[in-house]
């Protein structure tokens, strides 16, 4: 170590008290899986940290049914402001065991502590505090008076924000009156299985959340049952479109929050210090493991060369290591697969002509490892301009006027999150206008808040997360006798024809084929 | 002694104009006793997709249009509409076979229809929009914006006016431009319709009218890589899964097939169907 040099400053783990199996929450209590069982590692230094149990075909049928029956018999009858209470214990009960979660968190994940203690965890008691008092005030979620909620909700949730997004798709679920069946991530259950102990201080009624565990398969079975009337998805495009298409014909409702490709627009007149601290925590943020991940920089061809110089000085401060240590601003990756994808289109970037610089830093021995990288000379048609790499690499692209930015910017199939650098207000509202993204950050980048609605345009997936609107996605108006009043019909939702039973078998070795 | 009267040449209206179709095919269109009115263009695959280029490259200037202009562009339909009630009374009692006094309903309501989504124009952002109380010094606002192109299979039962009118009015709503597959039997008042679209306001390209079969011409809609959303209200006697499954390969907003007299019922949510909420964060100086 050398003078000015950080001493490790690891958090510590006494504080989790993890079990070495986990089984799967159903009904409220934890049952073995039938399924094979499976170890989720740390991925930062690939030591097993417990053994996580598979969900079969009869336990999604299992957890479904106890979601059903908690729906028939106690959440649908329970009154909005007891719901309420409810929520609002798990709110309070998540922010005692914090820093115990947060841990959890890194020790599962390899994302950094101070993401995990700074924005995750806070962020997961937000959620569950904002939609807490939503649950007695349905009447205003902007679908009408006396809304219905909709009945069981299958929720399958990805590895980059393992809690936060549990709940995202949680909070406003239970605050509408349903009940869940929620499938984490392979990697990164560990977390949801400690809520499920919260739940279980919470004294939430047995078979209002279970939480299975397993593979994508396992999803998959949840997502196509039968006895599922919401289907929630976070996670890549690919998956998407499958369930889509897996539900085609069904009467449940969907919402899809899948990958992105963001721009980060920087114009010549922006505070350049301050947008460059942006597209660090645009693309460097948990790994850049982000779906709204500003992965393209855009910036102006007069300061580019500026901009890319004072990038790369502060990259090479960025601390890469032990996830644990408080010190750390990049984590491991989550596993060897995604280390595998960001490789494989690192190289193909070389391979096109771009020009890659990678920040100086040591790269552990053990472990799932990536250096912050960029690549300059990135043409549009390039593949690491096109595809998602969902991690620490930025693709850097330049622009001459505000018409090339916008129009550079929604070259994209994808449609989830922008930047905008610059000091002029007026034209951060004109390209805030025209760009074909659900979220526009302007001047920041990568915020979230629970009142603040999430998701995405075109293939970035429908539905929103977050807000009055995140509510509404688990929602449906009051069902009323038929009139053809016009005033009177104003937020009547269409009656659907149901799916033939041969429709639904097609669809299903459509989902399967798509795996 | 009885003048001889002048047939019109029933054409398909895409791009602000009324061509044939490119494949040159027609067929015939008759009244509910079977005889013959007219020979309707039989839209091909290319048609819809000149169509859905017509549609992409107005979308432009109607989604940029302002919330008033679009409102008082959709009042002028309506006006045009009243002014021709009389044609469209007589194509619907020849092709439907209902009274004059049925007809003429018909025809009040899908004009009133226009009216009431017209007023919507500069009003639905309001009402579906939002501030946010972020934790933290931002402006947070989200403001819904229409989808893109959007492509509808008309309703296919009676009422052929009124059917059209209330799939395509919430979809211009909020600036989206339409690409719609007519009633197959009963197409002659949406291409009168064309004519008063034509006439008024709306910008050539914002409404594209493609007559013939829906079953033939839905399929390349639902993968059509350039439609953002897909109302098939009228296909329920279509394979319509099978059209949902294509759909979701580009992941197009689908709404699916209604029956019966409330199919497309004037509501908001059929505005807000087409619509995609974009929450933009604004950072505000520490003072």
């Amino acid at each position: 170590m050398k003078f000015l040099d950080y001493a490790p400053a690891p958090e510590s783990q006494a504080l989790l008290n993890l079990k070495s199996d986990y089984g799967l929450f159903i009904n409220g209590a934890f049952t073995a899986g039938r399924g094979t069982p499976f170890h989720t590692i740390n991925p930062a230094t690939e030591q097993q940290i417990a053994m996580i149990a598979t969900a079969n075909e009869t336990d999604v049928d299992a957890a479904v049914s106890a979601a059903r029956h908690a729906y028939d018999g106690v959440w649908s009858r329970l009154s909005g402001s007891d719901r309420g209470k409810y929520l609002f214990r798990i709110a309070r009960l998540v922010q005692e065991r914090a820093r115990e979660l947060a841990v959890a968190e890194t020790l599962d994940n390899g994302k950094p502590i101070k993401e995990t203690r700074d924005v995750d965890i806070p962020l997961v008691a937000a959620w569950f505090f904002y939609y807490a008092g939503w649950a007695d005030k349905l009447d205003h979620a902007g679908v009408g008076p006396n809304p219905a909620s909709l009945g069981v909700a299958a929720q399958v949730i990805p590895w980059n924000f393992p809690l936060m997004m549990l709940a995202w798709k949680i909070a406003p679920a239970l605050a509408a009156g349903n009940t869940v069946v929620l499938k984490p991530a392979e990697t990164t259950s560990l977390t949801a299985l400690l809520f499920a102990e919260i739940l279980q201080q919470a004294d939430l009624p047995a078979g209002v959340v279970n939480i299975i565990t397993g593979d994508g398969s396992t999803g998959a079975t949840l997502v196509n049952h039968p006895g599922v009337n919401k289907v929630a998805f976070t996670g890549s495009t690919s998956v998407g479109r499958a369930i889509a298409r897996s539900i085609a014909g069904t009467d449940k409702k969907l919402s899809l929050e899948l990958g992105g490709k963001g721009a980060n627009i920087v114009f010549d007149d922006a505070p350049i210090d301050q947008a460059v601290e942006g597209i660090v925590r645009g693309i460097f943020f948990n790994q850049g493991h982000v779906c709204c991940a500003g992965s393209r920089l855009l910036v102006q061809e007069s300061i580019h060369d500026d901009v890319i110089d004072r990038l790369k000085r502060r990259m090479q401060t960025l601390r890469l290591g032990d996830p644990l240590d408080k010190n750390t601003d990049i984590g491991a990756i989550n596993s060897a697969e995604q280390l595998a994808r960001i490789r494989e289109l690192s190289d193909l970037g070389e391979q096109e002509g771009a020009e890659r610089w990678s920040a100086d830093c040591e790269i552990p021995a053990n472990g799932f490892w990536f250096a912050p990288t960029i690549f300059t000379n990135v043409s549009t048609s390039h593949r690491i301009a096109r595809d998602e790499i969902f991690g620490p690499v930025l693709s850097v692209l330049t622009f001459r006027t505000p018409a090339e930015a916008v129009a550079k910017a929604n070259n994209t199939p994808y449609g989830l999150s922008a930047g905008i650098w610059s000091d002029k207000g007026s034209r951060i509202l004109a390209v805030a206008d025209k760009l074909r993204a659900g979220v526009v950050w302007a001047n920041t980048f990568n915020q979230f808040d629970p009142s603040s609605p999430f998701g995405g345009y075109k293939e970035s997936g429908y539905g929103r997360e977050g807000g009055r609107h995140g509510l509404a996605a688990y929602l449906k108006p009051a069902v009323r006798s038929g009139s053809r009043s016009i005033i009177a019909a104003d937020h009547r939702t269409p009656s659907v024809t149901k799916k033939s039973a041969s429709a639904g078998k097609k669809s299903v070795s459509a989902e399967k084929a798509a795996k | 002694m009885n003048r001889l009267a002048i047939p019109k040449t029933y054409k398909l209206y895409i791009g602000g104009k009324f061509p044939r179709s490119e494949s040159g095919r027609v067929y015939e269109v008759l009244s509910h006793t079977g005889d013959f009115l007219a020979n309707a263009a039989k839209g091909s695959r290319k048609d819809a997709r000149d169509a859905v280029v017509a549609a992409r490259s107005a979308l432009g200037g109607w989604a940029g249009a302002t919330a008033y202009n679009r409102g008082q562009v959709l009042y002028r339909i309506a006006e045009l509409l009243e002014g021709r009630r009389n044609q469209f009374i007589d194509e619907i009692e020849s092709s439907e076979g209902v009274n004059a006094a049925v007809a003429s309903a018909q025809v009040d309501e899908a004009i009133d229809r226009w009216v009431w989504y017209a007023g919507w124009a500069d009003k639905y952002v309001q009402v579906a929009g939002n501030a946010n109380p972020v934790s933290g010094p931002f402006f947070n606002l989200s403001v819904p914006e229409p989808t893109g192109v959007v492509a509808i299979i008309a309703p296919q039962g009676t009422e052929s006016l009124l059917g059209l009118v209330s799939a395509i009015a919430p979809a211009l709503v909020a600036g989206n431009t339409v690409v719609v597959v007519a009633n197959e039997h009963a197409p002659l008042s949406a291409i009168s319709l064309g004519e008063v679209l034509a006439t008024s306001d709306v910008p050539g390209g914002v409404v594209n009218i493609v007559t013939g079969s829906p079953a033939e011409i839905a399929p390349w809609l639902a993968t059509h890589a350039d439609v953002n959303a897909l109302d098939l209200v009228g296909a329920g006697n279509l394979d319509w899964v099978e059209l949902q499954i294509s759909a979701a390969d580009t992941l197009k907003r689908v709404l699916p097939p209604e029956a019966g007299a409330d199919a497309a019922t004037p509501a908001l949510n059929r505005i807000l169907a087409f619509t995609e909420l974009k929450t933009v964060w604004h950072t505000k100086a520490i003072l």
